[in-house]
C-alpha cells in the first residue's frame, strides 16, 4: 500500500468504521447467557462432583479398604485407617477426603476396584464452619445413600464406553 | 388551599422570589440528570454486555420483578452510601475532600446555558459558548488536584496523564467551537441552534463535518472515556487519580464523569445537529406538523434534543466496546499533530464558505 493510500485510509477512519461495524453487529446477535440458578448446562455421566461412599443393595458398604484410592491420590486428600471387622472382612475404620484439598482429578474412582468411592454430580455444597468440608466416612456414606439412585444411573450410562 | 399558596407567594418579596424560582429550574435540571447519569451506567454495562453477546445485569429489580435489572443503579447507589469515605493517612484531608466536588461542581453548573428547548434553558445568556468552555475547563483541577491530595504516586500519575490529556484536547475542542460560532454567527447556544433551521441538510454537521468529528472525538478524550483513557488505565495504573477514593467521594468522581458524558454529547447535538430542531422540518409539508398530537411529535421539541443527545451517549458507550486504549504519545500525537492543524485549515474553509454565502446554510445572513 503506498503512503498516500495509508494516509486516506486513517484519515477518513475507515478501520475504525469496520471495527464499530463488528461491534455493532455482534450488539443484535443472540446471547448465550445461561441463567444460572433457573438454568444449568447438562452434566456429562463422567462429572466429577462431591464424592460418595456406596453400598451393594444389601446395605454392606462396598469399601475393603484396598487403600488404591489413597496411593492414587494426586493430592493427599484421602486417610484411610482399616481394621479386621468381628466376621472376619476388612473394612475400613477411618475414610476421610479433605475437599479443601482435592482437585477432583477422579483417580479415587478410576483406581477403585469395587466402585465404592465415586463422584457424584453435586457441585453447589458449601461449608460455613472449619471441618465442613472435611468428608468423614460416614458423611461420605450419607450422600452415597441419598444420591444412590442418581449415582448408578450415571455408572450405568457409561458403562458401554469403559 | 390554592390561593393561600397564591398570598403567600405574593407576600414574598421580589429578590427571594426570583431565587425560589431559579433554585427550583435548578432542581428541575438537576435531578432528572442525575437519573440520568445513574441510568447511563446501566445502560453502558447493557450496551457492552449485549456487543460482547452478554446480557449485563439483569436481577436488580422492583417488588419482586425483575424488570431487565432496571433497579441497578439504584442498588450501586445505595450501595456506594453507605461504604465508608476513607482518607489516607498521607492525604491532604482538606484537598483530598473537595476535588470530587470541584469535579461535578462544572460538570452540573455548564447545563444552565444549554437549551433544552426553543424557550427552555435557564441562563440565555450571549456568551454560553465561552461560559461552557470556561466551566468545563475548570473540571481538571478536579483531577489534579485529587491526584496531588491523595499522596499517591498512582494517582499523582493519573493526574498528570488526564491533566496533560485534557489541556491538549482543549486547544482542539476550542477550535472546532471556533467553527460553529463562525458558522453560527453567534455564541449563544440557542441563536447557534436557530441558525441551523430547516432540517437535516441544514444542520452544521455537513458544512463542519471535519470539525464535527474532531469535536466529538476530542470530546471522548476530554471525559478521559475509552479509548482515551489512560488516566484511568485500570491495567497499569489501576485507576489513575481516584485510585484513593471510596464510597460516595468515589460515586462524586463517577458521577462527574457521567455527567461529562451527557454534557458533551448534548453539546454535539446543539451544535453539529441542530439541538431541539426536528430532523423532518423541509422534508414533510407544512401542514404534517399542524396534526394534534402527531405534529407535535414530528415538529421541533425537546425530544428531539434528547434523542440526539442519547445517539452520542450510545456512540460513547459504542467506542469503549470496540477500541482498544490508545497509548500515551499517540494520544498526544493525534490531538497536537493532526486534530489541530485539521481545525485551522478547516477554519479558513468555513471562512471561504461564509464569505460565498453558500446555501443552504450561510446565504441567510
Amino acid at each position: 500500500m503506498t503512503a498516500f493510500a495509508r494516509f486516506l485510509k486513517s484519515l477518513f477512519l475507515l478501520e475504525l468504521f469496520k471495527g464499530l461495524s463488528v461491534t455493532g453487529r455482534y450488539f443484535f446477535a443472540r446471547k448465550f447467557t445461561l441463567q444460572y440458578p433457573e438454568e444449568k448446562t447438562p452434566l456429562s455421566p463422567r462429572f466429577r462432583g462431591l464424592h460418595a461412599l456406596r453400598r451393594y443393595p444389601n446395605g454392606e458398604e462396598r469399601c475393603i479398604a484396598c487403600k488404591l484410592c489413597e496411593a492414587i491420590c494426586p493430592a493427599l486428600a484421602i486417610t484411610i485407617e482399616a481394621e479386621e471387622r468381628e466376621d472376619g472382612t476388612r473394612r475400613t475404620t477411618r475414610y476421610d477426603i479433605d475437599l479443601t484439598k482435592c482437585i477432583f482429578c477422579g483417580f479415587c474412582e478410576e483406581s477403585c476396584p469395587v466402585d465404592s468411592i465415586v463422584e457424584t454430580h453435586i457441585f453447589e455444597y458449601h461449608g460455613e464452619e472449619r471441618g465442613d468440608l472435611y468428608m468423614t466416612k460416614d458423611r461420605l456414606l450419607a450422600v452415597g445413600d441419598k444420591y444412590e439412585a442418581q449415582i448408578a444411573a450415571a455408572r450405568k450410562q457409561d458403562a458401554p464406553y469403559r | 388551599m390554592m390561593d393561600w399558596f397564591v398570598e403567600l407567594w405574593q407576600a414574598v418579596p421580589l429578590g427571594v422570589q426570583t431565587v425560589v424560582i431559579i433554585l427550583l429550574q435548578i432542581i428541575a435540571i438537576v435531578l432528572p440528570l442525575m437519573l440520568c447519569v445513574a441510568y447511563l451506567t446501566y445502560a453502558e454495562r447493557k450496551v457492552i454486555g449485549a456487543m460482547q453477546i452478554r446480557m449485563g445485569p439483569n436481577r436488580v429489580g422492583f417488588f419482586g420483578h425483575r424488570l431487565w435489572g432496571l433497579g441497578q443503579p439504584i442498588a450501586d447507589a445505595v450501595k456506594l452510601m453507605f461504604k465508608e469515605i476513607v482518607i489516607p493517612a498521607g492525604a491532604n484531608r482538606g484537598l483530598f475532600l473537595l476535588a470530587p466536588v470541584l469535579s461535578i461542581g462544572p460538570a452540573l453548573a455548564a447545563w444552565a446555558v444549554v437549551p433544552f428547548d426553543a424557550h427552555l434553558v435557564l441562563a440565555d445568556i450571549d456568551a454560553g459558548l465561552l461560559y461552557v468552555l470556561a466551566v468545563t475547563s475548570i473540571g481538571v483541577y478536579g483531577v489534579i488536584i485529587a491526584g496531588w491530595a491523595s499522596n499517591s504516586k498512582y494517582a499523582l500519575l493519573g493526574a498528570m496523564r488526564s491533566g496533560a490529556q485534557i489541556v491538549s484536547y482543549e486547544i482542539a475542542m476550542g477550535f472546532a467551537l471556533v467553527g460553529v460560532l463562525m458558522a453560527g454567527g453567534s455564541l449563544n447556544l440557542g441563536s447557534i441552534v436557530r441558525a441551523q433551521e430547516g432540517g437535516v441538510l441544514h444542520w452544521f454537521w455537513i458544512p463542519l463535518l471535519p470539525l464535527f468529528v474532531i469535536y466529538f472525538v476530542s470530546a471522548v478524550a476530554e471525559t478521559n472515556r475509552a479509548p482515551f483513557d489512560v488516566a484511568e488505565g485500570e491495567s497499569e495504573i489501576v485507576a489513575g487519580f481516584h485510585v484513593e477514593y471510596s464510597g460516595m467521594a468515589f460515586a462524586v468522581f463517577f458521577l462527574a464523569e457521567y455527567a461529562n458524558m451527557i454534557l458533551v454529547s448534548g453539546l454535539t447535538a446543539i451544535m453539529f445537529l441542530g439541538g431541539w430542531l426536528s430532523p423532518l422540518q423541509g422534508l414533510l409539508p407544512e401542514s404534517a406538523f399542524g396534526v394534534p398530537v402527531i405534529g407535535a411529535l414530528l415538529g421541533d421539541g425537546i425530544h428531539w434534543f434528547i434523542i440526539k443527545t442519547a445517539f452520542f451517549l450510545f456512540l460513547f458507550l459504542w467506542f469503549r466496546a470496540t477500541f482498544p486504549r490508545y497509548r500515551y504519545d499517540q494520544i498526544m500525537r493525534l490531538g497536537w499533530k493532526i486534530f489541530i492543524p485539521i481545525t485551522i485549515v478547516w477554519l479558513l474553509v468555513v471562512g471561504v464558505m461564509i464569505l460565498a454565502g453558500l446555501p443552504p446554510w450561510f446565504d441567510g445572513a
